[in-house]
């Protein structure tokens, strides 16, 4: 029985080599328009020169707030989950 | 048995908190000229909470400092989407301030340039906010667990 | 034939796998989700590489040819959500602690 779960992952670790051998390579990517767009013109319109803050917080703000949206739910709950019971009357 | 920390550490912990604290801002402010940003920043000043707790252990009193942390989350949630309404004007998240404006508004042409502090627009101004807010948010869970396991073992 | 980088995303994506499916320690099963997770984003990171080019940033670069820019502010975002489902998981393993007094999947209902 353990044999079968055993079996099972090193058929998956095969499946996964051999999608790995047939992507295409790093060096190369193959659509860069919207990229390059963005180096572009990112210290005109948005005035940083760290083009990734730029996307992350002009280009792209909407997941940004997902983001922080998401990071304080999750701290809300985890406060949530460990409060004091207090004894009522 | 004594539980507590010894001499050296204390006195070492309570040395670095001002500079790792400056730095976390440092990393904060500087997120539109060098890599880092509101997340990594505020990773770092909440890395000093948790060397500070590791050192020091827990008082009477931490349980009113993480309603504190809690309150200060909220507040950079809040004014980080308070600055995406400020560009309403056009869209949502605009960037009004870039390139024309009377704080963080100085324009920037294309090309490697060493860089100046009060260009960015609205960005220096989200990225405080959020360091706020991770700071808070992973300072107040770190205290939450803590106090919890704290109330256990008595 | 492979990249260094696609190999290192298979062995961290199959040493991850392993460890949810094959261990019975729950710290050892939130630790495996999380090795998964940085399998992920080296994935994600590479994906965006131009050959011999810098980071994209324009203080002090040498010159414009740069790596793309956009999977590197997805994989920020993939790195926080990461953290607060880790933050979450491990809370449910010390509540489950202190109701049923261990952390080990197999066993039911230790202590009433």
């Amino acid at each position: 029985m353990k044999a079968l779960r055993h079996l099972t992952m090193a058929a998956f670790f095969c499946f996964l080599l051999a999608g790995a051998m047939y992507m295409h390579g790093v060096g190369t990517p193959e659509r860069t328009q919207m990229d390059d767009y963005f180096i572009k013109s990112s210290q005109e319109e948005t005035g940083a020169n760290n083009v990734v803050t730029g996307i992350l917080f002009d280009y792209r703000g909407f997941d940004t707030l997902g983001e922080a949206s998401v990071l304080f739910a999750a701290a809300s709950g985890v406060i949530l989950l460990f409060r004091r019971k207090r004894n009522e009357q | 048995m004594n539980s507590e920390m010894s001499a050296i550490v204390k006195t070492v912990s309570a040395f670095m908190t001002v500079p790792m604290m400056i730095f976390g801002l440092y990393v904060i402010l500087h997120g539109h000229l060098t890599p880092g940003g509101g997340f990594p920043g505020g990773a770092v000043m909440a890395t000093a909470v948790a060397m500070l707790i590791a050192a020091f252990g827990l008082s009477q009193s931490d349980a009113r400092k993480k309603d504190a942390f809690s309150l200060f989350e909220s507040i950079g949630l809040l004014a980080f989407i308070a600055m995406a309404f400020v560009g309403l004007q056009s869209t949502f998240f605009a960037n009004v301030l870039a390139g024309h404006g009377w704080i963080f508004g100085s324009s920037v042409s294309y090309g490697p340039n060493p860089g100046y502090l009060e260009t960015g627009g609205v960005i220096p101004i989200m990225n405080f906010a959020v360091g706020i807010e991770v700071f808070a948010a992973l300072s107040a869970v770190m205290l939450a667990i803590m106090l919890h396991r704290r109330e256990k073992h008595d | 034939m492979i990249d260094a980088q696609m190999l290192a995303v298979v062995a961290l994506v199959t040493l991850g796998l392993s460890a949810v499916v094959f261990r019975k320690n729950m710290i050892k099963i939130v630790m495996g989700i999380s090795v998964i997770g940085s399998g992920v984003n080296l994935f994600l990171v590479s994906m965006g590489y131009r050959e011999g080019s810098t980071a994209p940033i324009f203080t002090a670069s040498r010159n414009a040819w740069m790596s793309l820019p956009t999977p590197q502010a997805l994989t920020l975002t993939s790195i926080v959500i990461s953290l607060a489902v880790t933050a979450l998981m491990l809370s449910f393993a010390v509540l489950f602690y202190e109701k049923y007094g261990s952390i080990d999947t197999t066993k039911r209902r230790l202590k009433q």
